[in-house]
């Protein structure tokens, strides 16, 4: 429970404003573990990031350390991080091949363990004869208590009860739709290389800040200004446009008036999708090239709707951030009250044009490496709230007044009237107060 | 062991390729950024991979691949009145060392050059520290050595990492 005891969960979160305690409290922290992140479907990695039997990358639920590997048979397994033995972590590296035997080996005492978790063997095990059965449960590795694919997106559930993932997913399917229906087959490969970053604030903070339409112009002021001043640079020197990268950087300071002009959508479960504002459809030698892949695949009218799609950003709640036109996912793993890791990933559009895997690229560099100018500035912000927020004097609440009662509700989808409204963040509460009822 | 051909170099080499590297390592840590820029040539590029195994930066993922006008870019955007985030007090300090010429060609004088180095940066009340290593194509001009290629390969390649690098190492 929160330290002040005058306060329960449930009032910690008012129709237009939460509590400090929800970002900055561990014992809340704690409870949200329990009931968000141990209840609800989490994002463990793409099943192409797996590539053959062997492969493995290790990664987190909540505070569980979690396995994702291929078996022999071709089957993905999510499994706990923790030899049945004396407890050690079987996986010390970020990811890796189990090698020629395809067994997980313990390095303490090897044991050792096919892909699927099961006891294969282990040293002088006459020790246990007439003890216990080595094919106990107790003694193998231990699988997520469940595990889903939702278009080669692999996710698990720590909880043994819940809706399937597709059920849970609900609109915020179209994260992972609006990647796959880009390739004329359908289906996007994981390119095997995982940013990950540090950021020393609440998890909540990170994604509120996805979409967050007011915040770009202002905080990213200072590199929209740079990159339209180079883009004009580079037309000077070379008479040719600036990559595609510099707009992607240039459109940070759109006027509000075109932020404001945006929907977004918050789905049940706390799913929510900013519309898009980009640009991404331009009339280049890429896009028509893409375009004809896809006319090829799906006939004209589909590949219309397909490219047409305005999505620009989908928060699967609690654990991901997907921007699905540019194929970028950035993972959410909640490390404390205080501290949040990021593994960023992007993808490949399977048959789709080179080009288009260069504005992927381009945008994963400029917008979610190490380097990045733009998330330099996010990650202040994020600092200065966690700071302010885990102090004690200086007010108790976050306001989130912004169009707040103003929201349209029908069938359970609420939308916002003006793009820059915080409803997304309002959406992702309401989702939080259930579960943290235990009613989600 | 340095190869052979490291061996070969003449020492006036030797020492004009150590007086460079110190010179960028100063250049950078004084924030000369008009002066950083002149280091590279017209087609100069500064790269650090993501994967230590990586032989080229183009179409992978890298941590930084900047050709001079994506850094002037960072240049304009680190010091824009509203770069909020770079504020106050941002300082480095390098130290630049185990200068070995790796080749050095006789007819243009261009060298491929290694050496290793330890920064520190100080950025609000924290202090990070980086080490790794340099390798240096550098392009032999009227006027002293150009940078063609950066490569900087740094120990904690994987990461994770603390906060994001806003500068060059």
């Amino acid at each position: 429970m929160p330290k002040d005891q005058n306060l329960d969960i449930g009032s910690l979160v008012e129709p237009g404003r939460v509590h400090k305690a929800c970002y900055a409290d561990e014992d809340v922290f704690e409870q949200e573990l329990k009931n968000i992140f141990h209840k609800s479907w989490i994002y463990i990695g793409h099943e192409s990031q797996v590539p053959n039997p062997g492969d493995y990358w290790t990664t987190w639920v909540g505070k569980e350390r979690m396995i994702i590997c291929r078996a022999e048979d071709g089957q993905v397994h999510v499994l706990y991080n923790r030899c049945p033995h004396r407890g050690a972590l079987i996986c010390n590296n970020l990811h890796g091949n189990s090698g020629n035997k395809k067994s997980f080996r313990c390095p303490y005492h090897a044991w050792q363990f096919a892909m699927d978790g099961s006891l294969r063997n282990l040293p002088m095990k006459q020790g246990y004869d007439g003890i216990i059965d080595l094919k106990d449960p107790q003694l193998q590795m231990k699988p997520a208590e469940r595990q889903g694919n939702y278009r080669g997106f692999i996710f698990a559930s720590l909880s043994e009860d819940g809706p399937d993932l597709e059920t849970w997913l609900g609109g915020g399917k179209v994260a992972f739709d609006d990647i796959c229906n880009r390739s004329p087959e359908g289906e996007a490969e994981i390119v095997a290389n995982c940013f990950r970053i540090i950021q020393h604030s609440n998890w909540k903070i990170f994604l509120e800040n996805q979409l967050d339409s007011v915040h770009p112009s202002i905080t990213h002021h200072s590199t929209g200004d740079a990159a339209a001043d180079m883009q004009k640079v580079y037309k000077e020197k070379t008479g040719e446009d600036a990559p595609m990268g510099y707009q992607f950087l240039a459109d940070f300071t759109l006027p509000y008036e075109k932020w404001d002009s945006l929907d977004t959508i918050g789905y049940p479960n706390g799913h929510t999708v900013l519309e898009g504002y980009m640009g991404l459809r331009p009339t280049d030698a890429v896009t028509q090239a893409h375009e004809k892949v896809l006319t090829d695949a799906y006939g004209e009218d589909r590949m219309n709707e397909i490219l047409d799609t305005k999505v620009h950003h989908v928060l699967v709640y609690p654990c991901l951030s997907v921007q699905p036109p540019l194929q970028q996912l950035r993972a959410v793993r909640p490390l404390a009250a205080n501290k949040t890791l990021t593994e960023i990933w992007h993808f490949r559009l399977k048959g789709a044009p080179e080009g288009i895997y260069d504005r992927s690229l381009a945008y994963y560099y400029h917008v979610n490496a190490p380097s990045t100018m733009v998330n330099a500035d996010d990650l202040n912000n994020f600092r200065a709230c966690q700071d302010g927020l885990s102090l004690d004097g200086g007010g108790d609440w976050v306001s989130l007044h912004r169009n707040a009662g103003q929201d349209p509700v029908k069938d359970g989808v609420t939308t916002s009237v003006t793009g820059m409204s915080e409803q997304p963040m309002r959406n992702m509460f309401a989702a939080w107060k259930e579960y943290m009822a235990g009613s989600a | 062991m340095p190869k052979d051909n490291a061996l070969s170099t003449s020492a006036d080499t030797q020492r004009a390729v150590e007086q460079f590297l110190y010179a960028q390592a100063e250049i950078l840590d004084e924030r000369r950024w008009a002066d950083w820029l002149a280091l590279f040539t017209e087609d100069g590029k500064y790269w650090m991979p993501a994967d230590p195994e990586q032989t080229t930066g183009e179409r992978l993922p890298n941590i930084f691949y900047e050709d001079v006008y994506l850094m002037d870019m960072r240049i304009r955007r680190v010091e824009h009145p509203y770069a909020h985030s770079q504020m106050a007090g941002h300082r480095t300090s390098h130290t630049v060392s185990n200068v070995t010429i790796q080749n050095e060609d006789a007819a243009s004088g261009d060298v491929v050059c290694t050496s290793r180095f330890h920064m520190v940066e100080y950025r609000r009340d924290d202090q990070r520290y980086f080490g790794g290593k340099y390798t240096h194509t550098l392009k032999k001009t009227d006027d002293g050595y150009r940078i063609f290629l950066q490569r900087v390969d740094i120990a904690n390649v994987e990461g994770p990492f603390d906060y994001v690098m806003q500068v060059w190492l």
